[in-house]
């Protein structure tokens, strides 16, 4: 077992420009933001408290302990606070650098969480072959009722309670994975944009007809697509989860992939990759053989709602659905990582039929987090009811949301009273009716 | 030595106040006091010793009571978004955190009244008296987070002050823990009250210095019925400076008339883009709220008096929400110039509206003068200026000739017959300039209140000015 620590001699906060630690004039416009201070009401549990020990750290003056760490796991990273903030501070990055001061430290360690960080982060999110294999694995289980075997013996007693807790709401692996169901070029005659497509990793394993969607999406405007194979995950799991060293190799491994300079854009559909995927330049400013492609990297990533706009897509002629009514939750990595709100409405109001009913609080985050709702279960859980509430509210019986783990967090909150949907796979839908309709026409 | 008083867990004073308010709200370790240690303003920071966080009066009264039993010195505080330093802990004090008292007590719309603790966010006043037709009026920047007891303590202002006046306008009563620990109430619900000198008053902008306010009663009006926003652009800040002027002069009271000059408007634009001109040299926003055909005349006369002094356009907002956002981009102001530079001096300087063009010019002169990059906005209908001087603590040398333009600035307005705090409070940063304002018997008497109130001078100490002369 590695220990990815050893790897990185660096002081993450004490590195960093100063100017970002100086940044906050910690003035509070970030507080009522705050899903975290909103419920202790403490200030550590701030942005600017959390700031506040950050900039202590980098000026020497606290050490990093088992409470910074703690503290530091506690923030969700929904980036609420970075939308509230009018000076600019740049909290992703400052949140980033102090969860890999804490992973530096060990503050945290204990033998259990050392396993499942090697696990997750070393071996599943770093070796797409691996993740597929386990995803397949998963399949298997599920799709054969050994699952329900499982559940009904009382095996699932011997396993920790915590795990326990959380296997009911494993997500349903696909039968295929993107790579089955997207060929690595596809075309259309009428060719305006050449763009590439980035699958994800849980997006690719649960959520790999999204992906078929968006590239049916893009076709229909015009776009050829180019999808590299077993491209596995971005390192955005890594950079949020103190490992930003396995984040840049995971960054290096995919603009090895892609043929940026014959490309128009890359396409990610979704939110937390994008918030991620912007950011390669910073990620590899050490890097003298990656840094200039970082660079074009960031300014042709784009969420695939964000794209659509920019190239004005068709308004497709059919409807996706029957008349519903819909309502859409804004992934925080979406529209406080990347400020991208207007688009994806854009997007369903284009879609003929759908009523577009607006979601109280919608940029208020689920609890989802990356996997916020597995190492803070009770606070997840506080979020995800507020938000099934408010959802309840707009009578909607379908959820737009554009990010595999709000998706899932909401899914599971809702049960079977809605359906959560991404506002590509709606479009698509549509464009797909359109040929029927056609077809039937024709016929 | 006070400093070294001993809060740990387990020991004696720690005892004593978790029995007040229990573990949870009672924080002694580094993590939890260093971001305590400061409050909105630049600059200022003090790491506190002991934080508690009481849910009711009898807790503040025991944890006063304690205090004053064992000497300790005591800092209240709300969400911490003062602009002059008032609630920076001292040292071996304790930061009492009044946020945990969040709750309004009662809505009376017979006598068109509320009743809040300390903690209840401004705003959460203002939506819970919406629902009865009803209006709070005092808006500062921070209402979306600051306390009504913080304002009630800073007698805070706001954009609409021009028409609607400032916080003490609305303060009818309150509870005050006083710094024996006893609890007395100031006031009542009646609109004439003179029975005895009118101490809620004293409280009022006292900043902490008297007593611990622990409830709060205040007078709501009639929510208006209509609202006009308009945005002027002009080519100089003289400009704009006289068109108010002459807005006053012909007797026309709106509600707002704000003022951000062409840096402050980039800033601001930049963070909240709501479109505002960042070419102009300076914009003022104007809003008038009334009866329907009231608003309708001033919005007019307001608009043909910009273009009278020589406005570049004049915008009405497009509906109600577009109103909101003017409004609301203009609160951000102060936080938005900090992606200028590192440090973010904001000064709260007023003079009577007739000197306003006096006064926005010397700032441009001094900013010349030291070779600093100084922007300036305010609430121009109150004469309240908010000149900002964008520059960078770890420079000794550029806080030098900070140092100097602000003394500058203190001395011309005061010249003009103005105040050096208009709605921030002295706190500490002012605190060195209050001599040069209140140079008559009235600088004495502000010790001499202290002292009958608070002899053992335990109410955040230091702040406004020193309890003893300095010899």
């Amino acid at each position: 077992m590695n220990d990815s620590t050893t790897l990185t001699p660096l002081k993450y906060l004490g590195d960093l420009d100063y100017s970002i630690v100086q940044q906050c004039m910690h003035c509070g416009m970030c507080l009522p933001s705050c899903p975290t201070y909103l419920e202790t009401k403490r200030e550590r549990n701030s942005p600017r408290g959390r700031i506040a020990l950050m900039r202590s750290i980098a000026d020497g003056e606290l050490e990093v302990t088992k409470e910074f760490g703690e503290e530091m796991y506690y923030c969700l990273g929904c980036l609420a606070c970075t939308t509230a903030c009018p000076a600019g501070v740049n909290y992703p990055e400052l949140f980033e650098n102090a969860r890999a001061e804490v992973e530096h430290h060990g503050v945290l360690a204990r033998p259990e969480r050392r396993f499942w960080r090697w696990l997750t982060l070393e071996q599943l999110f770093s070796k797409p072959w691996m993740l597929r294999a386990v995803g397949r694995l998963l399949w298997i289980y599920q799709a054969s009722g050994l699952c329900g075997l499982v559940r009904k013996s009382g095996v699932m007693r011997l396993v920790p309670k915590n795990l326990r807790e959380l296997e009911p709401s494993t997500p349903t692996i696909q039968r295929h994975f993107s790579d089955a169901l997207i060929q690595e070029t596809e075309t259309v005659p009428e060719k305006r944009y050449r763009v590439g497509l980035l699958t994800g990793c849980v997006q690719d394993l649960v959520f790999s007809h999204v992906n078929r969607d968006t590239v049916d999406a893009l076709l229909a405007n015009g776009c050829e697509v180019i999808t590299p194979r077993s491209q596995g995950c971005c390192g955005s799991l890594h950079a949020h989860n103190g490992d930003l060293t396995l984040a840049a190799v995971r960054a290096r491994s995919l603009l090895d992939q892609f043929d940026l300079e014959n490309l128009d854009a890359v396409i990610t559909n979704a939110a937390g990759c994008g918030s991620h995927l912007k950011h390669f330049t910073n990620l590899l400013k050490g890097d003298p053989e990656y840094a200039d492609r970082a660079a074009e990297w960031d300014r042709k990533v784009k969420d695939v709602s964000e794209w659509l706009v920019e190239i004005d897509f068709r308004k497709p002629e059919s409807t996706s659905e029957e008349c519903e009514t819909i309502t859409y939750h804004e992934a925080c990595h979406l529209c406080h990582g990347q400020g991208i709100t207007r688009q994806p409405r854009d997007v369903l109001h284009a879609i003929p039929g759908l009523d577009l009913v607006e979601l109280e609080n919608s940029t208020h985050c689920c609890g989802s987090a990356g996997i916020y709702n597995i190492t803070q279960p009770e606070q997840a859980t506080k979020l995800q009811e507020e938000k099934v509430g408010c959802i309840a509210k707009t009578g909607a019986s379908l959820i737009a949301t554009a990010n595999p783990g709000c998706h899932l967090q909401i899914q599971n909150g809702v049960g079977d009273s809605a359906e959560v949907v991404h506002p590509v796979s709606l479009l698509a839908k549509a464009y797909r009716n359109e040929k029927e309709t056609t077809n039937v026409e024709t016929n | 030595m006070a400093a070294e008083r001993d809060f740990s867990k387990g020991s004696r004073l720690y005892e004593s106040l978790s029995q007040l308010v229990g573990e949870e709200d009672l924080f002694t370790e580094p993590e939890d006091l260093i971001p305590y240690g400061f409050d909105g303003t630049a600059a200022l920071r003090h790491k506190a010793t002991c934080v508690v966080s009481p849910r009711t009066t009898e807790a503040v009264s025991g944890i006063m009571k304690l205090a004053s039993a064992e000497g300790i010195p005591i800092v209240t505080r709300g969400s911490g978004t003062g602009l002059s330093g008032g609630s920076i802990p001292v040292d071996g004090g304790i930061v009492l955190c009044l946020v945990q008292m969040d709750q309004i007590l009662e809505v009376d719309p017979a006598n068109l009244t509320i009743l809040a603790e300390p903690g209840v966010i401004t705003k959460a006043i203002d939506d819970a008296a919406h629902p009865h037709g009803l209006f709070y009026p005092p808006d500062p920047g921070s209402m979306k987070i600051s306390t009504i007891g913080g304002n009630v303590a800073n007698n805070s202002g706001g954009l609409r002050g021009l028409k609607y006046g400032v916080t003490r306008d609305y303060v009818m009563g309150m509870e005050v823990v006083l710094p024996s620990g006893e609890i007395a109430w100031l006031g009542s619900k009646c609109v004439k009250d003179v029975a005895g000198y009118s101490m809620k008053d004293m409280f009022i902008g006292s900043e902490g210095t008297l007593g611990i306010i622990t409830k709060v009663l205040l007078k709501l009006v009639p929510r208006p019925k209509a609202r006009r926003t308009l945005l002027a652009s002009f080519d100089s800040m003289e400009d704009a400076a006289r068109t108010v002027s002459h807005i006053i002069e012909r007797q026309i009271i709106p509600c707002t008339l704000e003022f951000l000059d062409k840096k402050t408007c980039g800033c601001v634009e930049d963070y909240a883009k709501v479109g505002l001109p960042t070419e102009a040299a300076a914009i003022v926003l104007m809003e008038t709220d009334g009866p329907e055909s009231v608003v309708n005349d001033e919005a007019d006369a307001m608009a043909l008096i910009a273009e009278e002094n020589g406005a570049i356009s004049v915008e009405k907002a497009k509906d109600d929400a577009h109103a909101v956002r003017l409004a609301s981009a203009r609160r951000t102001a102060f936080s938005a110039l900090a992606r200028i530079r590192p440090t973010t001096i904001l000064e709260d300087v007023t003079v009577p509206r007739s000197h306003l063009v006096e006064i926005v010019s010397f700032v441009e002169e001094v900013a010349a003068k030291y070779d600093l990059d100084i922007a300036t906005f305010g609430h121009f209908g109150d004469g309240n200026v908010h000149p900002t001087i964008l520059t960078d603590e770890t420079n000794k040398e550029e806080m030098e000739r900070v140092e100097h333009a602000l003394s500058d600035i203190f001395d011309k307005t005061i010249e003009l017959g103005g105040t050096i705090t208009g709605e921030h409070g002295v706190g500490l940063a002012k605190k060195p300039f209050l001599p040069r304002q209140l140079i008559d018997a009235s600088y004495q008497l502000l010790r001499q209140v202290k002292g009958a109130i608070d002899p053992q001078g335990l109410l955040n100490p230091g702040k406004i000015f020193d309890q003893a002369e300095k010899s």
